[in-house]
C-alpha cells in the first residue's frame, strides 16, 4: 500500500462566541451541497433582540414607558430593560458548551446592513436556506409580564423595528408580527396597522402565558386575522417560574416539558371550543414544540370526546381531524426512535402539514439534514417539508434566493 | 493511505487538542496524561464540527452510601469534548458519548514516529465521510 506524507495541513480553531456563523455552520454548508436543487424555507429562526434592545426601546410610542426603558438601559450591564427575564435563560448554552446560543459576537465589518440582517443572511447562506422567518427570543416570555401595557408597548415597538429596520433590508427575511395577546385591543391595532407591511407574512402569539385562547375577547381578533388570509402561529417557550415547574430541579427537565405544556393547553382549548368551526379559513401553525406531543393529544382528545360530547357540542368531527388540518414546525425534531417518528409523521400528515424550522441560533437547532436524512420520507415529501408546504401556506414564490453552497464554503473567513 | 505530520509529540500541549484539515478531511487530535487519541471531526449526531468544541472535565453526580445526592462535581479522571452544535459530550480518551456509549466518534490512527506525531487516513476517507453525511439516519451508530 502506498503511503504519502502530507506536511501542509491547516489548523482549525476552537469554535467560540467570536467564530463567524459561516464557519460554525460550515459542515451544514457541506451538507447543503447535496441540496442545491431544493427550495428551502426556515420557518423559525431567532433574533437575539437583547443585542439591539436600545433600538427597540427607542421605538416605544408611549413617552413615559419609553423613558422608563431608556433610563433602565443607562445602567451598565442592562440588556433587556422592562422585560420579565425568566430564570434559566442563561442556562441555555449549557454553560459555555454551545457558544452560538450564548451570543454571536463575530465581526460584521464591511456589511452595510443592520448587524442582525447580516447574521441572518450568513445563517441562511450557510444552511442553504432561501427564506427565513424570524421570531424574537427573550420576548417569548413577555406574555407572563405582570403589566399588560408593557407587553403592548414592547410588542408594538418590536414590530416597528422589524418592519422599519430589518425586513426592508433583505427580501429573504420574513416576519410574523408579535401580537400582545394580553391586550386584545392592542393586538387588533397591530393587525390593522402593520398587517400589510412589506415582508410580514403572518402573526404570532407566544404560548407562554395564562390566557385562554377561546375567550370571547379574542373572537374579533381571530376574525380580523382570518380576513387577512395570513396564518396565525403559536410559538411556544419555557417558563421555569410556573408553579408546576418549580418542582423540576434541572433546566433539561423544565425545558423538555415546558414548551409542550403550553402548546397542549392552547391547542386543547382551541379544538374543544370548536374554534376551527368558527374560523374555518384561519390557518394555524404550532411552532417549536417538536412533534411527539401531537399524537398524544390527538389520541387523548379523541378518546375523551367520544364520552363527553356534551362539553364540546360544536365539534362535528373528531378532535384529531381538526388537528390534522393544522400546520406544525419540525424543530426540535425527536429522532431517537424512527418507528415512533414515522408514525408521528403519518398521524399529522407531515407530507403536506409539516414545515421545516431550524431555530437557529438556539442550542437545540436543527439543520436541513434533520429532514433529508429521515429514511422513511419520499423525495417529494422531503421537498414539501423543507420548503414547498411553507411556500403554499405563506404564499411565497418558489424561487432560488440563496448563493451556491460551494461559493459560501469558499468565501467563509475560516478558509482565508 | 495518507499520513499527516502534525508536529513533535513533545511539543503538543498536555492536556491539549489540535484540529487539522488536509484535503477536505479534518481530524481532531487530543492529548491527556501524555496519551494521544484522534477522531474524525464529524459528529455522529448531525455532522457538526465536534472536535472544535469546548474541552471540559466530565460532570459527575456524587451519591453517598445512604443514596443521598452530594451534588455535582468535575471528574478528575475523564475529560470530554463538547460538540459546539448541540453539546453532545464525548470522552477524549475513548471517543464515546458520556451518557450513551454506543454513540462514538470515529477513531483515526495516530502514532508517534521518531518523535513526530503522525495521523494516518485510509484512502477514500473524504468520500466515505461525504456519503455518510447524506446517508439515511440509523437509530444509534
Ligand atoms: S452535531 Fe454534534 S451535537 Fe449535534
Amino acid at each position: 500500500m502506498q503511503q504519502r506524507t502530507v506536511k501542509d495541513v491547516r489548523e482549525l480553531q476552537e469554535i467560540t462566541i467570536k467564530t463567524d456563523t459561516r464557519d460554525i455552520l460550515s459542515h451544514a454548508t457541506i451538507q447543503a451541497e447535496g441540496l442545491e436543487d431544493y427550495f428551502l424555507i426556515d420557518i423559525d429562526a431567532h433574533v437575539t433582540e437583547s443585542s439591539f434592545w436600545n433600538e427597540i426601546i427607542d421605538l416605544i410610542d408611549n413617552d413615559v414607558i419609553r423613558q422608563m426603558g431608556q433610563a433602565m438601559m443607562m445602567r451598565p450591564g442592562t440588556t433587556t430593560a422592562l422585560l420579565n427575564t425568566q430564570p434559566g435563560t442563561l442556562y441555555q448554552h449549557v454553560f459555555g458548551r454551545i457558544p452560538h446560543q450564548a451570543v454571536l459576537a463575530e465581526a460584521v465589518d464591511g456589511s452595510e446592513s443592520h448587524r442582525f440582517t447580516e447574521l441572518a443572511r450568513r445563517s441562511m447562506d450557510a444552511m442553504g436556506i432561501d427564506y427565513q422567518v424570524v421570531f424574537p427570543t427573550p420576548m417569548l416570555v413577555l406574555g407572563m409580564h405582570p403589566q399588560e401595557e408593557i407587553e403592548a408597548a414592547i410588542g408594538r415597538a418590536y414590530n416597528r423595528w422589524l418592519i422599519e429596520r430589518i425586513l426592508p433590508e433583505d427580501e429573504r427575511i420574513k416576519g410574523l408580527l408579535y401580537l400582545p395577546f394580553n391586550s386584545p385591543e392592542a393586538a387588533m391595532d397591530i393587525v390593522r396597522d402593520f398587517g400589510n407591511a412589506k415582508g410580514v407574512i403572518g402573526f404570532t402569539v407566544t404560548c407562554t402565558r395564562n390566557r385562554p385562547v377561546h375567550h370571547n375577547q379574542y373572537m374579533k381578533l381571530y376574525a380580523m386575522i382570518e380576513e387577512t388570509g395570513k396564518p396565525l402561529a403559536f410559538h411556544s417557550g419555557f417558563h421555569w417560574g410556573d408553579p408546576s415547574f418549580l418542582q423540576l430541579n434541572r433546566f433539561i427537565s423544565m425545558h423538555a416539558i415546558s414548551f409542550v405544556h403550553y402548546s397542549l393547553i392552547h391547542l386543547t382549548n382551541w379544538v374543544i371550543n370548536a374554534l376551527p368551526e368558527r374560523f374555518p379559513k384561519l390557518k394555524l401553525v404550532w411552532v417549536e414544540s417538536g412533534l411527539a406531543w401531537i399524537p398524544f393529544i390527538m389520541q387523548r382528545l379523541d378518546h375523551e370526546f367520544m364520552m363527553r360530547v356534551c362539553e364540546a357540542p360544536n365539534l362535528k368531527r373528531l378532535p384529531s381531524e381538526y388537528i390534522r388540518e393544522m400546520y406544525f414546525t419540525s424543530q426540535p425534531l425527536e429522532r431517537s426512535n424512527m418507528k415512533l417518528l414515522e408514525a408521528t409523521f403519518d398521524a399529522i400528515k407531515a407530507g403536506t402539514q409539516l414545515l421545516f424550522a431550524s431555530d437557529w441560533p438556539h442550542w437545540d437547532f436543527d439543520p436541513p439534514s434533520s429532514i433529508t436524512t429521515l429514511p422513511f420520507l419520499s423525495e417529494q415529501e422531503k421537498r414539501n417539508i423543507l420548503g414547498l408546504n411553507a411556500a403554499r401556506l405563506f404564499n411565497l414564490e418558489v424561487k432560488r434566493m440563496r448563493p451556491r453552497a460551494k461559493d459560501v464554503l469558499a468565501a467563509r473567513p475560516g478558509v482565508a | 493511505m495518507q499520513s499527516i505530520l502534525i508536529g513533535k509529540a513533545a511539543a503538543f500541549p498536555n492536556p491539549g487538542r489540535k484540529v487539522v484539515e488536509v484535503e477536505g478531511v479534518s481530524v481532531g487530535v487530543f492529548c491527556r496524561d501524555g496519551k494521544f487519541t484522534a477522531f474524525e471531526n464529524v459528529c455522529p449526531h448531525m455532522g457538526g464540527p465536534v472536535c472544535q468544541g469546548k474541552i471540559i472535565a466530565r460532570v459527575e453526580e456524587l451519591i453517598a452510601e445512604d443514596k443521598t445526592s452530594l451534588g455535582l462535581a468535575f471528574s478528575k479522571d475523564h475529560t470530554n469534548v463538547a460538540c459546539p452544535w448541540h453539546g453532545y459530550e464525548f470522552d477524549i480518551a475513548t471517543g464515546r458519548h458520556q451518557g450513551n456509549p454506543r454513540l462514538r466518534l470515529r477513531p483515526v490512527t495516530i502514532e508517534v514516529v521518531d518523535g513526530d506525531l503522525r495521523v494516518t487516513l485510509p484512502e477514500g476517507t473524504r468520500e466515505r465521510i461525504a456519503r455518510r453525511r447524506q446517508a439515511p439516519l440509523r437509530e444509534v451508530d
